[in-house]
């Protein structure tokens, strides 16, 4: 018979748990992005390339030195802030100088990530406020289209990328307007295969809308996203050109036209899905992207700007805390069922 | 969701008479109520099946010798809970052939409340887990009126398979027991609860039931937490019990399968609950088994019965998702033990195996998870703020029946359901205060 001498440990059940982790669900989020970063060097070539990076780097680094100014253990480690970085690098212009992206990156991890409190405490995508940021601050080369599959994008590093810090860049590169200043000063509507496939110029990752969603489809099969955000952005966009595309078909494009270009698919798919900045329930989520769906048709149809994706998401990230405060889930045995 | 079922090892062992221990250690309070009253004194001899403790008000039951030796001591003894309980340490006689001395028999004539009595003596409570006396359930508050009778077959808890041998090999035992009930609580319907797991359970009763009784045998999807009684109502009756209530409110009873089939062997014959059926498993053991025990055995005599392994870590009483961990190897098996869990350091990663905690990041998978729909999400923030009557008063804290699944499929590693323990207690201490 055995005897029993060793110590026990003692802990409160449950004794198991599912085995996720917050760190492998952002390293999927973040691998999740791999194609569509892929896809965006090859189109756009070395600028694009130095952008993403710079943007990546500037973000982890930013936590980085933070945690450790501030006495705490880093948290690069839980990939959180890899996934803010890579977001930010592929929503910016691909010939958009390196300092800029520097600065914006630095700005949008400081101060709305880690002024918050840190992940999980973050009321806005760090990642949007941070294009915000630089929206306001430098509005001429946020506005700057590279043309896309350009000859020698590889070859040589545009002008503008290396532009020195506080001095107006100069430009080299074939420039090209985005589909959305497209429609919306010359009332063109660019083809719906074209903006799937990526022909079209924009900002570095958001141009390819087939690789962005097999991404989101990745991650809705490993239970990672909340498929409802992208459903009900989708829905409501879709729903609301197509009422106005039969209104007037002369001013206002199509729902695939709405849905593929700008910044529609990679910011339903990937940024209104930021978990902290949504809402917890799957009702509140509905509502949430119905919220989102509605500012972006609002802005992009009759705002001063061609897009409004960063905008609406922005904003419905401020509203998501009250979202959650009116819809909560109805506690069993309340309502509904009971006699 | 499911966590895995990991019965596969001891579903298919029959059970097994349990060797007696050197000292059985019988607490005095193993059932929610008041304890016992000990009517025998140190020194005593006592057979096996007396009653050694009388009821102590009607919220009490009974508690009967599991062995036929001397009451060594009356005095304190650990118990699962922390605390230290008054209990009855009796030394069983190596030599002796352990009969077991029959009480008065309750017949299935005798009227409602000589059942209900019946039961309370022969010290009857929910041997499902939570140890709530069963006469009490019989007995509705005034004005409410039972009309449906559940046995509940449902268990959910990963490693247990007591329930499922109990309804395989005492089907006659269940049906007595149903008997017994639907007498005693004026109900008309019987639905007994099976996992659809266990078809070949839910198939027996079916085949087996006699034609004169009112049962319908319902399977229930695989899921956790669907053995909990509200969960079975709900997916079975589709009547929700309201918050702060109780089964009683919408008409029905349940009562655990291995409850309803002591039923059925014990007042036929007069006699108490002595010993019960537990699994024993578990990585860190190596005979596992479904054994018949005899109450009050100390776990580590259990234990070191079953080949423990060399780097045992953690032991729990029940199934891993809310089995109570054994602090003491000392706690004696009680009636609302359904197994007792061994754990290697393979499972629980040892001294460097705690998971790292994460901030909250609002994925919703506790809101998704959670039975009665609560937000352990916010829950959970309030808790680490310690902010307890919040949490009662606009969060529903109070509805939460501590399943576990929430700190189950947290992928930040928080405690939720272990905060949500500490401030239920919490908020019952302010509440009394």
């Amino acid at each position: 018979m055995a005897r029993l001498s060793r110590y026990l440990e003692i802990g409160s059940s449950p004794h198991v748990t599912d085995g996720t982790s917050t760190d492998v669900i952002m390293l999927n989020v973040f691998l999740a992005l791999l194609p569509v970063t892929a896809f965006a060097i090859y189109a756009f070539g070395t600028g694009a390339a130095l952008v993403i990076v710079v943007a990546t780097a500037s973000c982890v680094l930013t936590e980085h030195w933070l945690c450790r100014w501030t006495g705490k253990p880093s948290t690069i480690g839980d990939w959180s802030v890899a996934i803010t970085g890579l977001l930010y690098g592929l929503i910016l212009p691909p010939d958009l100088p390196l300092w800029m992206v520097f600065v914006g990156g630095v700005f949008g991890v400081a101060v709305a990530k880690f002024l918050f409190g840190g992940l999980g405490m973050n009321a806005f995508n760090a990642a949007l406020v941070a294009r915000a940021f630089l929206q306001a601050a430098f509005p001429q080369p946020m506005t700057h289209w590279q043309m896309p599959f350009a000859e020698g994008r590889f070859e040589h590093i545009p002008t503008s990328v290396l532009a020195t810090p506080f001095w107006e860049p100069t430009y080299d590169a074939v420039t090209t307007a985005t589909p959305l200043a497209l429609m919306k000063f010359e009332g063109q509507f660019a083809g719906g295969r074209e903006l799937m496939a990526g022909l079209t110029s924009g900002s570095v990752g958001e141009t390819c809308g087939v690789l962005i969603l097999l991404g989101g489809i990745y991650l809705v099969a490993r239970k990672m996203m909340n498929w409802r955000i992208p459903a009900s952005i989708f829905l409501t966009v879709a729903a609301m050109t197509w009422a106005f595309q039969l209104y007037d078909p002369v001013t206002y494009p199509g729902p695939v036209f709405m849905l593929f270009s700008g910044g529609l698919m990679l910011g339903a798919v990937f940024m209104a899905t930021d978990m902290v900045a949504s809402p917890i329930t799957n009702a509140g989520c509905w509502l949430y992207g119905m919220l989102i769906g509605v500012l972006v048709v609002v802005i992009r149809f009759w705002g001063g700007m061609p897009e409004g994706v960063m905008y609406a998401i922005l904003l419905a990230n401020a509203v998501s805390p009250h979202i959650d405060r009116l819809i909560q889930p109805r506690v069993f045995g309340t309502g509904r069922g009971t006699e | 969701m499911h966590p895995p079922e990991m019965k596969d090892e001891t579903a298919d062992l029959a059970i097994r008479q349990f060797p007696f221990a050197p000292v059985l250690i019988v607490p005095l309070s193993q059932h929610l109520g008041n304890p016992a009253k000990p009517v025998v004194r140190e020194g005593q001899e006592v057979i096996r099946g007396q009653t050694i403790a009388e009821p102590d008000g009607f919220m009490s039951v009974a508690m009967h010798a599991p062995a036929s030796g001397l009451v060594r001591r009356i005095t304190l003894a650990p118990s699962i809970t922390g605390t230290k309980v008054e209990s009855v340490y009796i030394e069983p006689y190596p030599a002796s052939t352990q009969e077991i001395d029959d009480g008065e028999p309750c017949g299935l004539d005798a009227t409602p409340d000589e059942i209900i009595t019946a039961i309370q003596h022969a010290g009857i409570v929910g041997l499902g887990g939570a140890a709530f006396p069963t006469h009490v359930k019989l007995k509705p508050p005034e004005g409410k009126r039972l009309d449906t009778l559940f046995i509940n077959g449902v268990e959910c808890e990963p490693y247990l398979t007591t329930d499922y041998r109990v309804m395989l090999e005492q089907t006659e035992d269940v049906f007595m027991g149903i008997r017994y009930l639907l007498r005693a609580s004026g109900t008309s319907e019987v639905i007994i609860a099976v996992e659809a797991n266990k078809e070949d359970a839910a198939e027996r009763f079916r085949s087996m039931c006699p034609d004169d009784l009112p049962v319908t045998v319902k399977v229930s999807p695989v899921k956790y937490p669907q053995g909990a009684e509200k969960m079975i109502f709900s997916a079975l009756l589709g009547r929700e019990v309201p918050s702060g209530g109780l089964p009683a409110d919408i008409n029905a009873i349940c009562c655990n399968v291995a409850t309803t089939a002591e039923i059925g062997r014990l007042l036929p014959r007069g006699r108490g609950i002595q010993e019960r059926v537990i699994t024993i498993g578990g990585p860190g053991v190596e005979k596992k088994g479904n054994y018949r025990i005899p109450i009050g055995t100390p776990v580590r005599f259990a234990l070191e019965q079953c080949s423990p392994a060399e780097d045992l870590s953690r032991v729990f009483m029940g199934g891993p998702m809310m089995g109570p961990t054994v602090s003491n190897l000392d706690i004696p098996i009680t009636k609302g033990t359904s197994g007792i869990t061994a754990f290697t350091t393979a499972e629980t990663g040892g001294a460097t195996g705690h998971k790292k905690v994460y901030p909250c990041i609002h994925c919703a998978r506790c809101v998704e998870a959670c039975p009665v729909f609560l937000n352990p999400s916010q829950l959970g923030i309030l808790a680490k703020n310690e902010e307890y009557e919040q949490m009662a008063e606009s969060w529903h804290l109070m509805d939460c029946f501590e399943c576990g699944a929430c700190a189950y499929v947290c992928p930040s590693h928080i405690p939720l359901v272990q905060y949500f323990r500490m401030a239920k207690k919490m908020v019952r201490k302010l509440s009394a205060a």
